[in-house]
């Protein structure tokens, strides 16, 4: 009893702690910026957001029920991706983009989750920061809530069935989601003002070394948690 | 190679990822992609007016590194108490 109070304790303190976090998330969101798509397109993405964000409602819900202890893990992985998304880092062309840290989260605890996760993410950022945007809030939750924790999540268990070490599958399906996030990106972009070469060329070409970074660092905490918390692991079915 | 060795190679190759570019281009501007992105737009459809304008914006450069700054902190404050937590709990379980 004591311990699962101790728990709870925890996990409000991790969630409160992680909702300040976002409200001050991410000036630098390599997303697509207030106004800057058409609203028919607005609305499209919107309505295709819509049943991953409800769906991803429902699986943290039964994710958790089915492993209580992992609750403090969840936490976590919306901690991460506060962090990474504040590092803005130089690329070899000459800007600035910064990892999304969705993977972590789509491992873990599918990517569903991450669609929860992600929307409450771009919220703060468009509301708080003028990054994204409210009327971009569909497009911007499609690439980095849904599209990229999908293929993250997808490439983690296509290497495990391949029978890959855990921590390969993990930096490769953490690089892959960052970058195909942004490839979704430059595809939003360009399916409206043409150019997608060029769209491509901005967000993909900037990502690539990030998203070996993200790669990287995400490998940094499944190590741990793989030498520590190899139970919750398993109880989640990641290992 | 124990954990923390494995990381510690890991962090430093990430130190690396982000310095060669600093080092390599020294003249280069890094603006943020985002700013190309809406550059990009304008050269593709000219006159294209943005038609929404964000709500709120932070007030300067100084307070937006401040709202970074915090967020890097509070983010890895998370992380690392849940790393710290998670690798203790294990040692008083004792051996597993």
């Amino acid at each position: 009893m004591r311990h699962s109070r101790r728990n709870r304790i925890l996990l409000t303190g991790g969630v409160l702690a992680g909702l300040l976090g976002l409200l001050t998330i991410n000036a630098g969101a390599m997303h697509i910026a207030e106004g800057y798509l058409p609203v028919n397109w607005c609305l499209l993405w919107g309505a295709v957001c819509i049943p991953f964000v409800a769906a991803g409602f429902l699986s943290i819900k039964r994710r958790i029920d089915a492993a209580p202890r992992a609750k403090i893990l969840l936490a976590m992985c919306g901690a991460f991706a506060f962090v990474l998304s504040a590092l803005k880092l130089p690329s070899f062309n000459g800007s600035c983009s910064h990892p999304t840290g969705v993977g972590l989260g789509a491992i873990l605890f599918g990517p569903l989750t991450m669609a929860v996760l992600g929307l409450i993410v771009l919220l703060f950022q468009a509301l708080l920061l003028a990054h994204g945007g409210l009327t971009t809030l569909g497009a911007n939750t499609f690439s980095m809530a849904i599209a990229g924790p999908i293929v993250s999540w997808l490439v983690y268990w296509l290497l495990r069935k391949a029978k890959a070490p855990a921590s390969v599958a993990v930096f490769a399906a953490a690089a892959l989601g960052d970058l195909f996030t942004y490839v979704v990106t430059a595809l939003q972009l360009g399916l409206v003002n043409g150019g997608m070469v060029k769209f491509l060329a901005i967000f993909a070409v900037t990502q690539v070394p990030l998203a070996i970074a993200e790669g990287l660092l995400t490998v940094v905490i499944f190590n741990v948690l793989e030498k520590y918390s190899r139970a919750q692991l398993q109880e989640l079915r990641v290992l | 190679m124990k954990v923390w060795q494995k990381n510690l190679i890991l962090i430093l190759l990430v130190i690396a990822i982000a310095a060669i570019p600093l080092w390599m281009l020294p003249d280069a501007e890094f603006g943020g992609a985002d700013g190309a992105a809406a550059e990009a737009v304008e050269e593709l459809n000219p006159g294209y007016e943005p038609w929404f304008e964000p709500i709120l914006e932070p007030a300067s450069g100084e307070v937006e590194s401040l709202l970074f700054a915090l967020q890097a902190a509070i983010g890895a404050g998370i992380v690392g108490f849940v790393l710290g937590r998670v690798t203790k709990s294990d040692k008083s379980k004792g051996e597993n």
